[in-house]
């Protein structure tokens, strides 16, 4: 199958996906499900991932802006613009298209193959509103808030290495993070974390219910999700900075 | 009753079905055997509706589902009941839940009534026990009939049955095909089985067809299977010893 096929495909199933749920008490109950199993399952490794990077970040900023011109709270701007424009929404979503991407692809996947998705288009039942609707909706409405933890608790890992070495003082550190801060950089975070959430999980998706064959095409129908969400990902990325911030 | 006009169905060039016709009858069931590859599991999926086929028409009780927009369709479907070869109950719910699933999406009834009838549903498939247990919990035989009773639960008109007895030992296979059959004579629903199993060929065969390379080769039920003068459909009948016997006993007697 080609490419432009692909995609034709892929907006046939997002065209049969977004409509209105068969019943509303479902889908809510779905949707609820899905914030869990997206968002609250992903808090730990966001949080994680965030608080040493944001450590990272701070250390390498001090390194190399060890230059006397250089005012001492640069490192703490520098970290804080690192970490809100790119880091905790496109690094972050490139982490989360492995782990949520996966899975989303993975289930829809093995329950196309052992007929669970053809039961429900027998029932009568719209299979992709079903299945994929409450995902993506879900994923979306809990994204922000993702973004947001990780962009504090980013912060917070880089403030905790001014509090226990001696590389940055605390001072310099909550100097900078607070020297010339745009709040608009945060709605763009936020705004590319939303998009970038769409694409996660309406391409893991459709990985997941056009796979065809048995268990080693679920692996590879959920490696292709991983792979193809970064990289679009990546393509949105450049196009909404473009369009954002210039 | 569910009948099929010179439905034609082609793969990559490859034609699976040949102009096949046939009638299904309501309160019958109706058995669709073939050998592998033969183009039986195409052609059920084809009256299902998950194959569109390239010509001829399928009529559900005078309605033509090949004319069909989806929504029609999926109106239609709410008629259907299937039970599927690997049962395709889904994992993240309890049996309970599974077949109380149709109710959820399709039934205006009260939680009480839903569940009223789901459990109806439940012992009428002798799984009273199991409502509170996941399909991985419980065996090949016990999924199948949860399957079953998921099947009718929104009372439909029409049942189909994929291979209803693959993975079943003998015993549970008789259970399952006698099961189908009381159901079917119960609620007088149009039921077409898809198999190659043919113990229920010769237990439940009400109205057979007999399909090879993608033709049907054969009509009749299974008191006249034993002398049918089709050598293919002699062949695949009577492929294995025991049922060599059997004809040979059933010849003698006559």
């Amino acid at each position: 199958m080609n490419a432009i096929e692909k995609v034709g495909e892929y907006a046939s199933l997002m065209y049969r996906t977004i409509t209105k749920p068969d019943r509303w008490s479902i889908f809510w109950k779905q949707y609820v499900n899905e914030v869990k199993k997206q968002g609250i399952d992903s808090l730990w490794i966001v949080v994680i991932i965030s608080t040493f990077i944001g450590a990272v970040i701070t250390i390498q900023m001090v390194l190399n802006t060890e230059n006397p011109l250089l005012p001492t709270y640069s490192t703490g701007l520098a970290t804080r613009d690192t970490l809100l424009l790119e880091f905790s929404s496109s690094i972050m979503c490139l982490i989360l298209a492995g782990k949520v991407g996966s899975n989303i692809a993975s289930e829809i996947g093995t329950m196309r193959i052992t007929e669970q998705i053809d039961a429900l288009d027998i029932m009568g039942v719209n299979s992709a509103n079903y299945l994929i609707l409450p995902k993506i909706t879900a994923f979306m409405t809990i994204i922000p808030c993702l973004v947001l933890v990780s962009m504090f608790v980013g912060i917070i890992g880089g403030y905790c290495v001014g509090i226990f070495t001696d590389i940055i003082t605390v001072h310099d550190y909550e100097v900078g993070i607070q020297y010339a801060f745009i709040p608009f950089y945060v709605t763009y975070s936020v705004i590319k974390g939303i998009v970038f959430a769409f694409i996660i999980s309406s391409v893991s998706s459709y990985y997941g219910y056009t796979v065809k064959g048995g268990a080693l095409e679920v692996g590879k129908s959920s490696t292709d999700a991983v792979v193809n969400s970064s990289v679009l990902i990546l393509l949105f990325n450049v196009m909404l900075t473009k369009l954002l911030l210039t | 009753m569910i009948e099929v006009q010179n439905a034609i169905k082609t793969f990559d060039g490859n034609q699976v079905l040949k102009n096949v016709s046939a009638i299904f009858e309501a309160g019958k069931t109706n058995l669709i055997i073939g050998q592998s590859g033969s183009g039986k599991t195409v052609l059920m999926k084809s009256i299902v509706g998950i194959h569109r086929i390239d010509s001829g028409h399928i009529l559900y009780d005078g309605r033509d589902i090949t004319i069909m927009k989806r929504k029609q369709l999926n109106q239609l479907r709410r008629e259907i009941g299937m039970l599927f070869q690997g049962s395709a109950l889904f994992d993240s719910m309890t049996v309970l839940e599974n077949v109380r699933f149709p109710l959820d999406m399709f039934s205006d009834e009260t939680e009480d009534e839903k569940d009223r009838r789901a459990r109806f549903c439940l012992e009428r498939v002798e799984l009273s026990h199991a409502v509170d247990l996941y399909p991985s919990e419980i065996s090949g035989g016990m999924q199948k009939r949860a399957a079953i009773a998921r099947a009718i639960v929104l009372n439909p008109k029409y049942l189909f049955c994929d291979e209803p007895n693959s993975g079943l030992d003998p015993k549970t296979s008789l259970l399952i095909d006698k099961l189908i059959q009381d159901i079917t004579h119960e609620f007088n629903i149009t039921t077409i089985i898809n198999t190659h199993d043919m113990n229920s060929v010769m237990e439940i065969g009400e109205n057979i067809i007999f399909i090879n390379k993608g033709e049907k080769a054969w009509q009749g039920n299974s008191n006249e299977i034993y002398d049918t003068g089709c050598q293919p459909l002699e062949d695949f009948i009577f492929a294995s010893e025991l049922f060599k016997k059997i004809k040979h006993v059933h010849s003698s007697n006559k």
